[in-house]
């Protein structure tokens, strides 16, 4: 079937040396739709197949594996500037997703498309790390009045800042799912767990806390058409960490501790079921404790597989479509409590139909 | 084969399923059922080599009639909106804007995703195995200026793209059509009454617009590159007498620079190839008020 191009590419890279050029025009159209060229790019030539590829998709892989290369040079800019501009107030700055996958060196990041920076801080330090980088030249992006206030009492971060002269993103968070949402994990076991890289004044999670945010990122996000990347982290992540010992004891003791076994659940299921990532033996049999009933997860199933899927390059089937929508719902409930959501939604339709 | 080698029935069917048109560096998918813009496609690209690839295209450009509400658009006031994958980047124009829109299409296609190249909004010809640079911004002139020089002694790269191969300095032809603004259009007609435009199109966002067929030797040797002699920053003067003046090559730089559509997002390897390029180039500023003057004026520039 030809838009399961994409899973399989992922699943068993060294296929893509056998693909025919009207199969590459449907797999390069999807790669780009989902973020995950340069990732293609990167696994092509990790399986030694990129010589044998047709000579436009090469190109096609190779500029965007510059790309990459690219993107990942000015994040790591920025963090030095970060660091520049943090220094003073003592807060060790805590790098979150792809930020945090480069720095330390992980196989996650090799070919990762992103262009932003996710930081984590204790709450306590928020308005300190928020000065701190408004006096360093940080921009907030301007918001509504209603949007401000979402951001500030129930989101897990800071309305999105940049610097003027560089335009990284920069989003500080102060956990990592919403405290309005039914799943609260306790963002001070993160902070204390973290690890460093290079000197002290840089952390990342801790390998199983860094799979636990992943999995909830994949499950818990509002952008469908980038699960598939999500998808690829928790792969990479699990792939790497998988091998080390105590990892598998530790995945599964951190998912009760942070009360996110849910989450997990549902991104072991999803790896392992599209992209045949190994679950380890003893979180695989801890999250079963955390499983929906059987019709729930059925549901999810179809959703999250319809929704992953990219299907033909234009106009996404309307499967996929619905899915998305359901997903989207699932997503707000799972972030607000039923009022507080009814609110924020009359709040924005409201505010769409003034503007329109 | 040769998309003018279809006949026009074949091509309008071909067309509604998407037509691979081989333009030299990109392979662009062509689908639309506008019978117009298959006649017009068939003036300007008829020399353009199609079902090239094998199936694999660079760019996707879908124009359609949007059905607007209730589907009245398909009668009333018919609209052309282009499609480029998962992008819409241009609000729907009426469908007598369909050529404009297609050209504008592959450019955006080509400015936001080709990054294998460095690219600079530049019109680029050739003689004797060197390419001239006219980069431009709008109203330099450099349009008139590439058609009416690619109509007689040079061979035409491309009217809007430098595209310098990084790994070795080159620059690769795109010799699609010519578009030519508003007074440029009866210039050109007066210079080589042969060429071939397509329909003028009044108003639209750059006035009025007509493209040149172009010239069939260009086409053919669209897999030749070439390697960049002379940057010349064009500018046009009414009545002003023709004027060359060397320009620093620390300077060019900056303003090609400025003039690229990725400098910014390739990074050093931007940097690299820009600064390599300009150490083989000599940079010029030129003024000119006619066509004849910048013919012999450019035609006699030394190699560096």
């Amino acid at each position: 079937m030809i838009s399961g191009l994409l899973l399989e590419a992922l699943r068993a890279p060294a296929s893509m040396g056998a693909l025919a050029p009207a199969e590459w025009d449907v797999l390069l159209r999807q790669g780009r739709h989902v973020g995950m060229l340069g990732r293609l790019g990167a696994l092509a030539a990790a399986a030694g197949v990129l010589p044998v590829v047709p000579s436009r998709a090469r190109t096609r892989l190779e500029a965007a594996l510059e790309d990459v290369e690219q993107q990942h040079r000015l994040v790591r800019w920025e963090v030095i500037r970060l660091r520049r501009a943090l220094a003073g107030t003592g807060v060790p700055i805590v790098l979150l997703k792809g930020a945090a996958y480069l720095h330390a060196g992980l196989a996650a990041s090799r070919g990762r498309e992103f262009s932003d920076v996710d930081l984590l801080v204790p709450r306590a330090s928020l308005g300190e790390v928020e000065s701190a980088l408004l006096r360093e030249g940080w921009e907030m992006e301007k918001l509504s009045v209603h949007d401000e206030r979402y951001y500030r009492e129930w989101s897990h971060e800071l309305p999105p800042l940049a610097h003027p002269k560089r335009h990284v993103p920069l989003d500080v968070h102060h956990n990592i799912l919403p405290p309005t949402g039914r799943l609260r994990p306790d963002p001070r076991l993160l902070l204390e767990a973290a690890v460093p890289v290079a000197d002290d004044s840089l952390r990342v999670l801790r390998p199983a806390d860094m799979v636990l945010h992943s999995a909830c990122h994949l499950v818990q996000s509002g952008e469908h058409h980038k699960s598939l990347r999500d998808l690829g982290d928790v792969d990479a992540l699990l792939r790497q960490f998988g091998a080390s010992p105590g990892f598998d004891d530790e995945l599964a003791a951190r998912a009760a501790a942070l009360g996110v076994e849910r989450p997990l659940f549902y991104a072991l299921r999803f790896v392992a079921k599209l992209l045949g990532t190994p679950v380890p033996e003893v979180t695989g049999r801890a999250v079963q404790r955390a499983a929906p009933p059987p019709p729930v997860r059925a549901a999810m199933d179809r959703l999250f597989v319809a929704a992953v899927e990219p299907g033909p390059p234009r106009d996404p089937a309307r499967r996929t479509q619905l899915a998305r929508a359901a997903l989207t719902i699932r997503y707000h409930w799972l972030r607000m409590p039923p009022a507080l959501l009814a609110y924020h939604l009359a709040r924005k339709i409201g505010g769409r139909r003034r503007r329109g | 084969m040769k998309l003018g080698a279809l006949p026009v029935a074949e091509l309008t069917t071909r067309l509604a399923r998407g037509l691979d048109v081989d333009t030299g560096p990109f392979v662009v998918r062509v689908e639309t059922e506008i019978p117009a813009l298959a006649e017009e496609l068939r003036l300007l690209y008829g020399d353009f080599p199609v079902d090239a690839g094998g199936g694999l295209a660079d760019f996707h450009v879908s124009v359609r009639r949007p059905a607007g509400p209730l589907g009245l658009r398909r009668w009333w006031r018919q609209q052309a909106m282009a499609y480029l994958d998962d992008a819409r980047p241009f609000e729907p124009l009426p469908i007598i804007m369909a050529v404009p829109m297609l050209e504008w299409s592959i450019n955006w296609c080509a400015a936001t995703r080709a990054n294998q190249y460095v690219m600079i909004h530049a019109a680029v010809l050739e003689r004797d195995g060197r390419a001239l640079v006219l980069p431009g911004v709008t109203g330099a002139g450099k349009s008139t200026l590439c058609a009416s020089l690619s109509l007689r002694d040079w061979r035409l790269l491309s009217d809007e793209f430098a595209l310098i191969r990084p790994a070795d300095g080159l620059v690769d032809p795109w010799p699609r059509p010519i578009s030519l603004k508003n007074a440029s259009i009866d210039v050109i007609r007066r210079w080589a009454p042969d060429a071939r435009l397509s329909m003028p199109v009044p108003n639209t966002n750059k006035g009025t617009v007509a493209h040149v067929r172009p010239p069939s030797l260009s086409v053919a040797r669209a897999g030749e590159p070439a390697m960049p002699a002379w940057v010349v920053f064009p500018t046009f003067a009414r009545d002003a007498a023709p004027h060359l003046s060397p320009l620093p090559r620390a300077r060019a730089f900056f303003r090609l620079a400025a003039c690229s559509f990725n400098y910014e997002s390739l990074g050093l390897r931007g940097f690299t190839t820009l600064s390599r390029m300009i150490d083989g180039c000599d940079a010029y500023e030129f003024s000119y008020s006619s066509l004849d003057d910048a013919r012999s004026l450019l035609g006699a520039l030394p190699l560096p």
